[in-house]
């Protein structure tokens, strides 16, 4: 601890010092005065003999000091001084630094949560998805009974389990809850490696057919439900009307992407008709690797397995191929595109904005030539001018860094809020979002870099300069030809680099625009939608009895003041192209082929209410109900692509019901209803009647007079009144609820942020642009006194400003428009609607710059025209 | 600006063992110090009297000297610098080698030109 107590009495000990040499000065004046000098004389020759009294006192306290951090401290203190007397500089310089580095940040710290932070499962390198793939979809669930025996046959996976999404009403003492479930095989939490922190997992046997009802909980749901009790282990809750005991509590950071918010997880202990059979894909697998074997050899077996199953039970035609990829994949391979956009986005902002403060100490060092060339004449050495730029760069870097982090952490807690709450569901990595240890460590490292080119910048720029010349008063030379060639590429890139952001905004704006102008083939405006679960003893009445339920829900949901038109659907439209069917044409011959279409169960005034136009034949009635044969509705798609040259109302489609053949009857043709994500191609569709298939839950549409939103609280009591054990969820507007799918969500994204970059990029350059052209014209004020006084015309000197400036533009212009073109070809998976290289776009970008970087260099050409050439050569 | 090389006169330490032994006879402030080192060296040595100073910070700073309030003859409050047990163990061994090395040195430029 010696040295802080060195440090701390370092003081005393000056004073001590000034002192003891004041003393010794006296003594001495004394002595001398006695020999008869006089005082004034003896004062002059006792510090001649002493020496120079500041040095000597300078030297004895350097004993006490450690030399090179003192030094740092006082250039610390320079700097501050420096930094004070420009505060305009200093401020724009940190301010331009902390939005780009806040803006990287930010979004490294999502890309950090997503794609760099391992799954929260044990070992997550070894999970795969182990799945089918087809043509039309890459990952394709697997059918219950293949599951079981791709489990019994492999020998590549140490576990393979299966996880399918579920629905239950909760009863709770206010009536009926719909809750989110997911229905998992035995061994599902320990191929994860997630174990309960309270009771147990599924035991061996309790996921076999016919075993007991079992649930466990999420952490959520315990919390929230249940109070946290540790006494909840065991006891019964009632799921759809049946009693399920806990049997135990899941990790708070246990999360399933699939299963969304999942609070009830049970065993597959029961199996519809459906998903006995071969053909109804429902159940995603995933599989831990064995040790030592790869993804490829378990892909390899699994691709046998499929082929041999395929033969034994003559499934022909079929086109799935086994596919096992890694877990990770699923998880965030969706939102990879986007948030590798962004990231590059936010790295060119970050480049603008160290470019534009790197001219900015340019212009800077520039005007200190001076103090860089009194400074180097009085002994400084390079290299400590060099550790002077470089402790400036690293102040400013650090200042600007830490507003960064500030700009980042609101960034980041603005960008979390904005993804709608269902979808964060499936993100579960967004929990992962926040400053930490990765994030600061990026946030050091980017400041860093931003140190080194600013101090670098000063640095190159003093080793060009030879410090005397700088002494040599007054800067004759023109502009010196360093400060334009720099300072001027500088601006070409900063330029460009404006250039490829503006034209991945107006790409990605446009994308965005393209795809909510998608046709729809319905009138989404004034529509609003509400999930509803029939109570069981009503479904439990069959068909003809949920009819009657229906008919009653929509003639009172009728009579609600301001509604237009009611219909139900299995599934509301512009989601996603789920649920589908593979149905086939009797009488034409079947082998199996692979007739993928979405399947659509819909109530007779859907159709209508939704405004979809009819092309042949009619819509369905409530006569067509479950005593009579079945009937269908296809799409205009589903008649190009089935029934060329044929009119299709009259024929048959025939499919697989839960294992029993069934036909449905033709009976009109509607116009293309976009089903499916916004971004796919309309898929060929089938609509088949609510009241035939009897589904137990469907999704109410109501088209009102006025304002959607307005109508939903009214809704919602309404059905409550008609039976309290009624399930309703998910309730909100049909625009709403299509502006809120993934597609219009990573767009509109996508769109917003690589725009607000845009936005801050142009106002950087354009200010960056102007910076340099003004600082060129105060250079050349001389050069120009002297041609104005040579005879040079106003209008000449305009030019010669505004040709600079223009050559300038239209090569920043130039590299920007092809390294657009070239990142935009990056990010053609983001692109909707657009090529990378649209034409009005990216001439709509350049006329944008190039019009901004003319107004920028007007004012400065202004200026240089109006300089008063006597003034101009007098003034030096 | 740091400049390492202090002046030192005649070889590295001796200013520092001259200041040692004067003290160690009779502490004393600075003026006092100065003069006796200029009286006994009777101008063979050129010592800048402001240059005791920093030599005296270095040997307080590693403890070979302190400092107490006294008097000086004009009975004026000075500052008087002492030597203190380390000093002094300082400056027994160093003056052991500088007897040493002055003895070679006499030997062989005594023998060197024979």
């Amino acid at each position: 601890m010696g040295w802080l107590r060195q440090l701390l009495t370092r003081h005393r000990r000056y004073d001590e010092l000034s002192e003891s040499i004041r003393e010794h000065l006296e003594e001495k004046i004394a002595d001398l005065t006695d020999q008869g000098m006089a005082r004034e004389q003896a004062e002059q020759a006792a510090r001649r003999e002493f020496g120079n009294v500041t040095l000597i006192e300078e030297r004895s306290r350097e004993v006490w000091q450690w030399p090179t951090v003192e030094s740092i401290i006082a250039d610390l203190r320079y700097t501050f001084r420096q930094l004070r007397r420009a505060p305009g500089f200093a401020v724009t310089a940190i301010v331009v630094l902390a939005l780009g580095i806040g803006a990287s940040v930010a979004i490294f710290a999502f890309v950090d949560a997503a794609l760099l932070e391992p799954l929260p499962y044990a070992d997550p390198n070894r999970l795969m998805a182990v799945n089918e793939s087809s043509a039309e979809a890459p990952l394709w669930p697997l059918a219950y009974p293949d599951f079981v025996d791709w489990q019994r046959m492999n020998k590549s996976l140490s576990s393979l389990d299966v996880f399918a999404g579920a629905g239950y009403l909760l009863r709770t003492r206010d009536g009926a809850e719909p809750v989110t479930a997911g229905r998992v095989s035995g061994g599902f939490f320990r191929t994860l490696g997630v174990r309960p922190i309270l009771g147990r997992d599924f035991a061996a046997g309790e996921d076999r057919l016919g075993g007991p009802n079992l649930t466990l909980i999420s952490y959520g749901a315990w919390l929230h439900r249940f109070g946290g009790r540790k006494d909840i282990v065991g006891q019964t809750v009632s799921l759809d009307n049946t009693g399920y005991t806990i049997l135990g509590v899941l990790p708070p950071s246990f999360s399933f992407a699939l299963g969304g918010n999942a609070e009830f997880w049970v065993p597959i202990n029961t199996l519809s008709p459906h998903e006995q059979t071969r053909n109804f894909f429902n159940f995603f697998g995933i599989g831990r690797l064995r040790d030592g074997l790869s993804r490829q050899t378990a892909q390899a077996e699994m691709t046998a397995i499929e082929k041999q199953l395929q033969k034994q039970y003559s499934n022909q035609g079929r086109d799935l191929t086994a596919q096992v990829v890694p877990l990770t994949e699923v998880f965030v391979g969706n939102v990879r595109p986007i948030l590798l956009t962004l990231l590059g986005g936010a790295g060119l902002l970050l480049m603008i904005a160290c470019v534009n403060v790197a001219s900015l100490v340019l212009v800077r060092s520039e005007s200190r030539r001076r103090e860089v060339a009194v400074r180097g004449a009085l002994g400084a050495t390079r290299g400590r001018l060099a550790r002077q730029f470089a402790v400036e760069g690293l102040l400013m870097a650090a200042a600007g860094g830490l507003s960064g982090v500030l700009v980042a952490a609101a960034l980041m807690r603005l960008l979390s809020k904005l993804v709608p709450k269902d979808m964060a569901a499936n993100m579960p990595f967004l929990n992962g979002v926040n400053l930490n240890v990765h994030t600061a460590v990026f946030a050091c490292a980017v400041a860093l870099g931003s140190a080194l080119l600013l101090a670098g910048t000063s640095t190159a720029r003093l080793s060009f300069q030879k410090v005397r010349d700088g002494l040599a008063a007054g800067d004759r030379g023109a502009a010196s030809r360093l400060w334009q060639r720099l300072g001027a590429n500088l601006v070409v890139i900063e330029l460009a680099v404006v250039v490829v952001l503006m034209a991945g905004a107006g790409l990605l704006g446009k994308s965005f625009y393209r795809l909510l102008h998608v046709p729809l083939g319905f009138d989404p405006n004034q529509v609003t939608t509400t999930r509803v679960n029939a109570p069981e003893q009503v479904y439990k009445g069959g068909k003809a009895r949920m009819a009657e339920f229906s008919r009653e829900i929509v003639e009172r949901v009728k009579r609600l003041p301001g509604v237009e038109s009611v219909g139900m659907t299995s599934l509301i439209p512009a989601q996603c192209d789920c649920a589908t069917d593979r149905p086939h044409f009797p009488p034409r011959p079947y082998h199996g082929e692979h007739n993928e279409v979405d399947e659509r169960h819909v109530s007779p005034g859907y159709l209508p209410a939704l405004e979809a136009a009819l092309v042949r034949g009619r819509f369905f009635t409530e006569d067509d109900d479950g005593t009579k044969p079945g009937v269908a509705v296809i799409n205009e798609s589903l008649a190009r692509q089935f029934f060329p040259g044929e009119d299709p109302v009259g024929q048959k489609i025939a499919n697989d019901e839960g294992g029993r053949d069934t036909e449905w009857e033709i009976v009109g043709v509607v116009s293309d209803i976009h089903e499916g994500a916004l971004d796919a191609p309309v898929a060929p569709t089938e609509y088949f009647p609510l009241n035939q298939t009897g589904d137990n839950s469907f999704t109410l549409v109501v088209r009102t007079r006025q304002d959607a939103t307005a109508l939903l609280p009214e809704l919602v009591r309404m059905l409550h009144r008609i039976d309290s054990n009624l399930g309703v969820s998910d309730e909100g507007t049909l625009l709403a609820k299509i502006e809120g799918t993934q597609a219009a969500l990573l767009h509109r994204f996508a769109a917003w942020l690589i725009g607000g970059f845009a936005g801050v990029a142009l106002v950087l350059g354009v200010v960056g642009f102007y910076g340099v052209t003004a600082y060129s014209v105060s250079q050349r004020t001389r050069e120009i006194g002297v041609r104005m006084a040579l005879g040079a015309q106003r209008n000449a000197v305009y030019g010669l400003v505004m040709r600079q400036a223009g050559w300038l533009t239209v090569t920043g212009l130039a590299l920007g428009l092809a390294g657009a073109v070239g990142g935009a070809t990056l990010i053609r998976k983001m692109l909707f609607g657009v090529a990378a290289w649209d034409a009005a776009t990216l001439v709509a970008v350049a006329a944008v710059l190039g019009v901004a970087a003319m107004a920028a260099s007007f004012g400065p050409a202004r200026r240089a025209a109006s300089v008063d050439p006597v003034q101009a050569l007098r003034s030096e | 600006m740091v400049k390492k090389s202090e002046h030192r006169d005649l070889f590295p330490g001796a200013l520092e063992l001259m200041i040692l032994k004067s003290l160690n006879w009779k502490p004393m402030h600075g003026y006092a110090l100065a003069q006796r080192l200029k009286d006994i060296s009777e101008d063979y040595l050129q010592i800048e009297e402001g240059s005791l100073y920093p030599a005296l910070q270095r040997m307080l700073k590693t403890g070979w000297l302190e400092t107490e309030m006294g008097l000086s003859v004009r009975n004026r409050p000075v500052r008087i610098f002492k030597v203190t047990d380390a000093g002094r163990k300082h400056l027994e061994h160093e003056l052991a080698s500088v007897e040493k090395m002055f003895a070679g040195v006499t030997r062989v430029l005594a023998l060197a030109g024979q």
